[in-house]
């Protein structure tokens, strides 16, 4: 509706500009963190339980770490969609 | 030591405060300049309410009991919420877009806004809720314990309080809960709250974390080399469970009635999900950072045999820091408050909406129609829900005693809850899914939670007998609610988990896959599932100026320019800004709505600034509104079509009319002057010769017999005239008799031809004739047949103009009738003469001088009264008439 090329019909073209396509890849980076969130927090189910297992305090390390990282890069990911204004795009040529 | 009255009054002064906040929240909202209210860090915090009591006392309790599993309750809803391009996004979209209420109206709607499956998630909410309703309460009664006299007293005590905190929970929730009746359902003052509540928790676990890590335990380095010297000390977790849980709050997450209502319906703007993607996580990453050492530090200070749960009031109290616990204390309160509040809200939107309402309006039957009326009832119905979901919460806490662990009623709401993610899910990413999947997942899920999970959780005997626990429904040993199918050693929880997606999942697509869903269903399932294309963006909702200027040109395109303009320009100076565009403001849309459905139809209009204002979808009932208008339109306008051409036609007749009575006035006018000029011309010739015999006496004879003999032609020659108009005029009025005589044609044709020719000078006419053909015995009136011939014939002698005049008759008989054309060599009747020949008076040429144009008009009379027809004969080379006599009156000679 903003967009002006809405008003007519056009044939979606086959490549995208370059700013649509590096769009485009943040979002997929934002849809494969949860993804890789639950790779890492899994990785604790193959650590031995146990007193010879992984010490509490390394396992809280490992796990506040994990997430930490993944608050830090789905801020940075919601930045960066944010100053792209994503949804000024209509989605279907996203 | 604080006492109980102290307490009081803090819990009574703190729930005052929420009130104010409440109030000055609702206050700014109605004014309009409530901006601040909709920032993403009131929607972030409003989120919140996900950490009840359970996770502010339970998750220390937790931690003491079994070590890091309280984390799985954190680490799901971070996953959901980092993941928020997946999931959160399209149903926050689809909530705003299709103006869900809550998560019942999302599955209801979705399948086809089938009110039997909103009773079915309504019910199932409700059951999965209470208990967790109940858990607050006693979490606030446990608590008020640890500050609390202890013995004597308490028994009164713990009844009381949890009575007077459910009605104060009751109170605040109908205050502010149901203040207005927003279609969108948004409660800016308890959100608020919530949200100040949501600081009041986590500075409070804050604080007693720094406390604890500092405070006790002399810096990090020390408290982590504490855990590990503690029963904590090493990483012990069943994998099942850290997966299991992790993905039963993952799901809870975004089924939990109250998390459905902060994470979708109070929703004010998708872009808030954006910051809530990495604040919540980190909001829920500061919540659980203290809680082992916190479980540590109280496994460590406090006797054995205390109450873990509690560690959060009960560590900073053995230490005398009596304003720190009583700040955890809030803290809980907080927790514990917020969550009865949303959750009530929430329960009461679904059953007063798809239970009490359906009633009510079945009962009161057509007498709803009165829209003030339904919010009325729809209010009262919302006060009552609350009051009767707090009230159930209450019963459930007083029954059950309070006894079981906090985090074990926790799982058990949520395991129950999580039933509705298949549908869900399925819902708004798979456009097979049907009603009928949809339900028979929820009953077989909903089944087996029960049976499996909800009714033993009362412990054995309570509900289920311990006969059946043992030996399974009907003894059998396969059907045991702890091992279905003969699994045993399952952890409850995760045995129910398993068994009640599983089969949920299953039944959900099995249905789906067999089943039919209904059109509208079809639709709804096309709009939820392909959301982004079907709604405009989000952040047209905030620029109003963009808005506006879509509107104009809109608005253009339908009403003209000139219009359009002037009504925005109205608009723009009745909102106190002229020469700008106007804001889009209800009133404004209104107006341009109506504007616009003067030229396009309501429905239409309706759509249309539906579009551009809100990326609101256009609804069914609108699509069918537009639908119907449609129709009517082109029912109309063919109809006014087949009016118009019907119309046109009368036009040329009535034109084809007017001509020729134009054409008959003229000849009459013609008429007129001729046959006075006829009338005239003999009468001056007889009066002349009769006065010259009057006066002449010198006359001769001769002269005299000359004289007397032009008088008597002039005389006979007005007789005949006279006779002609007299014999036209009893024609046409129907009184001549016929005098039926029979005999040859050939013979009147013989007569005919002899009476046309005898005062001509010779025969100048030829006339072909193929007497054979003639040779037929007529049965008419022959005198007047042949009157008619006569005068055929008499016509031809005096206009054909060729120069070998001819005239050919030409016999025919054919079944019916007898025709006789005459058709002579000369150029015709011209064609807009043909029309008129037979009329009287009429005459083609003015030129020759012959009868007085009555000659045709007799004939037609005539023959019409023998039951024939005369007609001229188009498509011959000179002028041909047709002669029609019926075949009655013609025999064939013998």
């Amino acid at each position: 509706m903003t967009a002006p090329a809405e008003d007519r019909p056009r044939r979606p073209s086959l490549f995208l500009e370059r700013r649509t396509y590096r769009r485009r890849r943040l979002m997929d980076a934002a849809r494969l963190l949860p993804l890789l969130g639950l790779l890492l927090w899994c990785i604790p189910l193959l650590w031995p339980s146990g007193p010879e297992g992984v010490t509490s305090s390394g396992a809280l390390t490992y796990i506040f770490c994990v997430w930490l990282g993944l608050i830090l890069v789905a801020f940075g990911l919601a930045l960066r969609l944010r100053s792209e204004d994503v949804d000024k795009l209509p989605e279907a040529r996203k | 030591m604080t006492t109980l009255n102290t307490l009081v009054a803090v819990c009574l002064g703190y729930v005052l405060f929420l009130f104010v906040v409440a109030f000055m929240a609702e206050r700014s909202a109605l004014r309009g300049n409530g901006r601040w209210l909709r920032s993403p860090v009131v929607y972030t915090l409003s989120l919140s309410i996900y950490c009840t009591a359970w996770t502010f006392y339970g998750a220390v309790g937790s931690a003491a009991r079994t070590g890091f599993e309280y984390l799985t309750i954190y680490l799901g809803p971070s996953l959901v919420m980092i993941g928020w391009w997946w999931v959160l996004r399209k149903l926050v979209r689809i909530g705003r877009s299709q103006r869900i209420t809550s998560v019942a109206d999302l599955i209801s709607s979705r399948y086809g806004k089938s009110n039997l499956l909103a009773i079915g998630v309504t019910i199932l909410a409700v059951v999965g809720t209470t208990p967790y309703i109940a858990l607050q309460l006693q979490s606030v009664t446990l608590s008020f314990q640890v500050f609390g006299t202890p013995a004597p007293a308490a028994d009164a005590l713990h009844d009381y309080t949890a009575l007077w905190v459910a009605v104060g929970l009751a109170v605040f929730t109908v205050i502010f809960g149901t203040r207005n009746l927003d279609a969108n359902e948004r409660h800016h003052g308890v959100v608020m709250a919530i949200a100040v509540e949501a600081v009041v928790k986590l500075t409070a676990l804050l604080a007693v974390g720094v406390f604890v890590v500092w405070g006790l335990s002399g810096g990090v380095t020390q408290t982590l080399a504490r855990i590990d010297a503690s029963p904590l000390g090493h990483w012990q977790m069943e994998g099942g469970r850290w997966a299991g849980i992790t993905l039963l709050s993952a799901a809870a997450f975004l089924c939990l009635p109250r998390m459905f209502q902060v994470l979708v319906v109070e929703s004010d703007d998708e872009t808030h999900l954006r910051t809530a993607s990495w604040a919540f996580p980190l909001y829920l990453m500061l919540m659980s950072l203290f809680v082992v050492p916190i479980a540590v530090v109280g496994l460590d200070l406090m006797p054995a045999g205390s109450n873990p749960d509690l560690f959060v009031l009960t560590v900073p109290l053995s230490q005398g820091q009596e304003g720190l616990a009583l700040l955890s204390f809030l803290g809980g309160f907080s927790s514990a408050t917020s969550m009865v509040i949303v959750a009530a809200i929430a329960l009461s939107t679904m059953v007063s909406n798809h239970i009490v309402m359906p009633i009510w309006l079945r009962f009161t039957g057509g007498g709803a129609s009165v829209s003030g009326d339904v919010r009325h009832v729809v209010l009262v119905s919302r006060r009552l829900s609350i009051a009767g979901v707090v009230g159930l919460g209450y019963v459930y806490y007083a029954v059950s005693g309070g006894g079981t662990a906090l985090a074990t009623i926790g799982l058990v709401s949520f395991a129950g809850l999580a039933q509705v993610l298949p549908a869900m899910l399925g819902g708004i990413f798979w456009r097979g899914a049907t009603r009928v999947g949809a339900f028979a997942g929820l009953t077989a899920g909903f089944g087996i939670w029960l049976y499996t999970l909800f009714l033993p959780s009362f412990g054995s005997g309570m509900i289920l007998p311990d006969a059946l626990m043992q030996n399974g429904l009907f003894g059998l040993g396969w059907l045991r609610p702890y091992a279905l199918f003969g699994i045993e050693g399952m952890d409850p929880v995760l045995h129910t988990l398993f068994w009640s997606m599983a089969f949920n999942l299953g039944a959900f697509f099995l249905a789906s896959l067999v089943s039919f869903p209904s059109p509208l269903e079809r639709l709804q399932g096309a709009q939820f599932v392909n959301i982004f294309q079907h709604s405009g963006a989000a952040s047209s909702w905030s620029g109003g100026v963009v808005q506006s200027e879509d509107l104009m040109i809109m608005a253009q395109r339908i009403l003209g320019a000139r219009e359009a303009q002037a009504l925005f320009a109205r608009e723009a100076e009745r909102q106190g800004h002229p020469g700008a565009l106007p804001e889009t403001s209800p009133d404004f849309l209104e107006a341009l709505e109506r504007e616009l459905a003067g030229s396009v139809g309501a429905a239409t209009a309706h759509a249309m600034v539906g579009q551009i204002v809100g990326g609101m979808s256009v609804s069914v009932e609108d699509l069918m509104a537009v639908a119907d208008e449609t129709a009517q339109m082109m029912e109309y306008s063919s109809r006014l079509e087949a009016q118009s051409a019907e119309l046109s036609r009368t036009a040329r007749q009535l034109r084809e009319a007017n001509a020729k009575l134009t054409r008959l006035s003229v000849q009459k006018d013609a008429f007129l002057s001729q046959i006075s000029h006829e009338l005239r011309t003999p009468m001056t010739s007889i009066r002349a010769f009769s006065e010259i015999l009057r006066d002449g006496t010198a006359l001769g004879p001769e002269d005299q017999a000359k004289y007397a003999t032009i008088i008597q032609d002039e005389a006979i020659r007005l007789t005949r005239l006279l006779d002609d108009l007299l014999d036209l005029s009893v024609l046409e009025n129907g009184q001549v008799s016929l005098n039926l005589r029979q005999g040859l044609l050939c013979d009147v044709l013989d007569r005919a031809e002899a009476a046309a020719l005898a005062y001509t000078d010779g025969p100048r006419l030829q006339i072909n004739r193929d007497r054979k053909a003639e040779t037929l015995v007529l049965n008419t009136d022959l005198d007047r047949l042949s009157q008619v011939f006569i005068n055929l014939i008499s016509n031809a002698d005096k206009y054909c103009d060729a120069a070998q005049p001819e005239l050919d008759i030409r016999v025919v008989q054919t079944a019916e009738s007898l025709v006789i054309d005459f058709i002579d060599n000369g150029s015709g009747v011209s064609v807009e003469a043909r029309d008129v020949i037979f009329e009287k008076f009429a005459r083609v040429s003015d030129g020759q001088a012959g009868g007085a144009g009555l000659g045709l008009a007799i004939s037609r009379q005539i023959v019409t009264r023998l039951g024939g027809a005369i007609t001229y004969l188009t498509g011959q080379k000179g002028a041909a008439f047709r002669v029609i006599v019926p075949q009655g009156m013609a025999l064939a000679a013998q």
